[in-house]
């Protein structure tokens, strides 16, 4: 059966308090997740609280100045901070998304802050993402084509084919849409997900590709593919605002028209 | 990145062996499609159902025979019938994949819905036809 509560040892409780220093006008408080493998404890939840006024906008620069300034065994991960490398994905406020595209002001209450849902933690806000990358791997995520390139210069596409994939090839693989699918937390053994669906479909439907068929032919199965029950919250979630739900969609549909 | 799970010692298997699982079982697409085809089928059919009903409240057996006696009615109750408890079937199928993941279970428990799903709908089509004959 699936599994309806937490397990014993995954059991959040509740933490330390980190005052805001006097003098503060506008002080906001983080709630943050953690967890640390080493000591054997269960997860909980420690609250920082932090001067707006001596902080960036977005909730990643918070984290930083927790990390900098208060409580350095916060671990989180983080590069490009500017929405393009997906390392900061992460729960915010009850929704999966960036954490360096989180304005702070979008939060009314205390920022909640979890790890992206359902996925195994290595510490803190730091999840085990293998699985995720092995099924990317899984759809072959490359260009498969018998025809070779033109000896004097690049494959073309017409502007027409190109747009077929303007908006997939945006995706930079963060699994927040992933991580926020119900179907994907019950059976993401198996079902590959909306980000690595979205990503196959950015390879069917590229017309330089020649392995449409066999690409479909992979996807063709009760859980790979057909665990998507269109609940719709990867589109929602996306921080980039891409569609995985469309893209899905459109994979099904071209199921059903090489059927006949 | 390691290619092995860093939490779970036990299972030394490859993550990407364990993505690529048994491969592609190439079916899925005819349960989805008959999902869809029988929801769309049940739109028309279930307000003829409700019209139906609403038709024959308050009426006689007499009534109901007669009415039932009209071949497009049995047709249209009967193919009510088939595509309610086909589309009832495929339904039920997805919750238990959805959900339950020991092995044995799962296939006893869908064998159960098709068993009860078939003997049912048998029964409601042998019910139309005795009045409808």
């Amino acid at each position: 059966m699936a599994n309806l509560t937490l397990p014993k040892n995954s059991q959040v409780t509740g933490g330390k308090t980190f005052k805001a220093p006097p003098g503060a006008k506008r002080v906001k408080a983080f709630k943050i997740y953690r967890w640390n493998p080493d000591d054997g404890g269960n997860p909980h939840t420690d609250t920082y609280e932090i001067d707006l006024d001596a902080c960036g906008p977005m909730v990643l620069d918070a984290l930083i100045k927790i990390k900098n300034e208060i409580d350095s065994t916060l671990t989180f991960r983080r590069s490009c901070r500017e929405g393009i490398c997906g390392s900061c994905a992460m729960n915010i406020d009850g929704t999966n998304t960036l954490a360096c595209l989180k304005p702070i002001e979008e939060v009314k209450e205390a920022v909640a802050i979890n790890p992206l849902p359902h996925m195994p933690v290595v510490k803190d806000l730091v999840p085990d993402l293998n699985q995720a990358y092995a099924q990317y791997r899984s759809i072959e995520p490359w260009l498969q084509a018998e025809t070779p390139a033109p000896p004097d210069g690049e494959r073309l596409q017409s502007p027409e084919e190109r747009a077929e994939i303007d908006g997939l090839w945006e995706c930079i693989l963060c699994f927040c849409c992933t991580t926020s699918c119900p179907s994907y937390w019950w059976n993401g053994d198996r079902y590959l997900g909306p980000a690595v669906l979205m990503a196959a479909y950015r390879w069917i439907a590229d017309s330089r590709d020649e392995n449409t068929g066999k690409r479909l032919d992979a996807l063709q199965d009760p859980f790979k593919l057909y665990r998507c029950h269109t609940i719709m919250n990867c589109t929602q979630t996306c921080p980039k605002g891409l569609n995985p739900a469309k893209a899905i969609g459109k994979i099904k549909q071209m199921m059903v028209e090489r059927e006949g | 990145m390691t290619d092995k799970t860093t939490l779970r010692p036990e299972i030394m298997r490859s993550a990407l062996g364990r993505a690529r699982g048994y491969g592609s079982a190439k079916s899925g697409l005819h349960h989805w499609w008959a999902q869809r085809l029988t929801a769309l089928a049940l739109l028309p059919l279930s307000l003829y159902f409700v019209a139906s009903v609403l038709l024959l409240a308050g009426a006689n057996q007499a009534a109901m025979i007669a009415y039932m006696h009209q071949p497009w009615n049995a047709v249209l109750f009967i193919a009510l019938i088939l595509a309610l408890f086909y589309h009832l079937q495929l339904g039920l199928q997805v919750v238990i994949e959805d959900y339950i993941h020991a092995e044995g279970r799962r296939i006893a428990l869908l064998l159960a819905i098709r068993a009860i799903t078939v003997l049912f709908g048998l029964l409601a089509i042998v019910s139309v036809l005795k009045l409808a004959l």
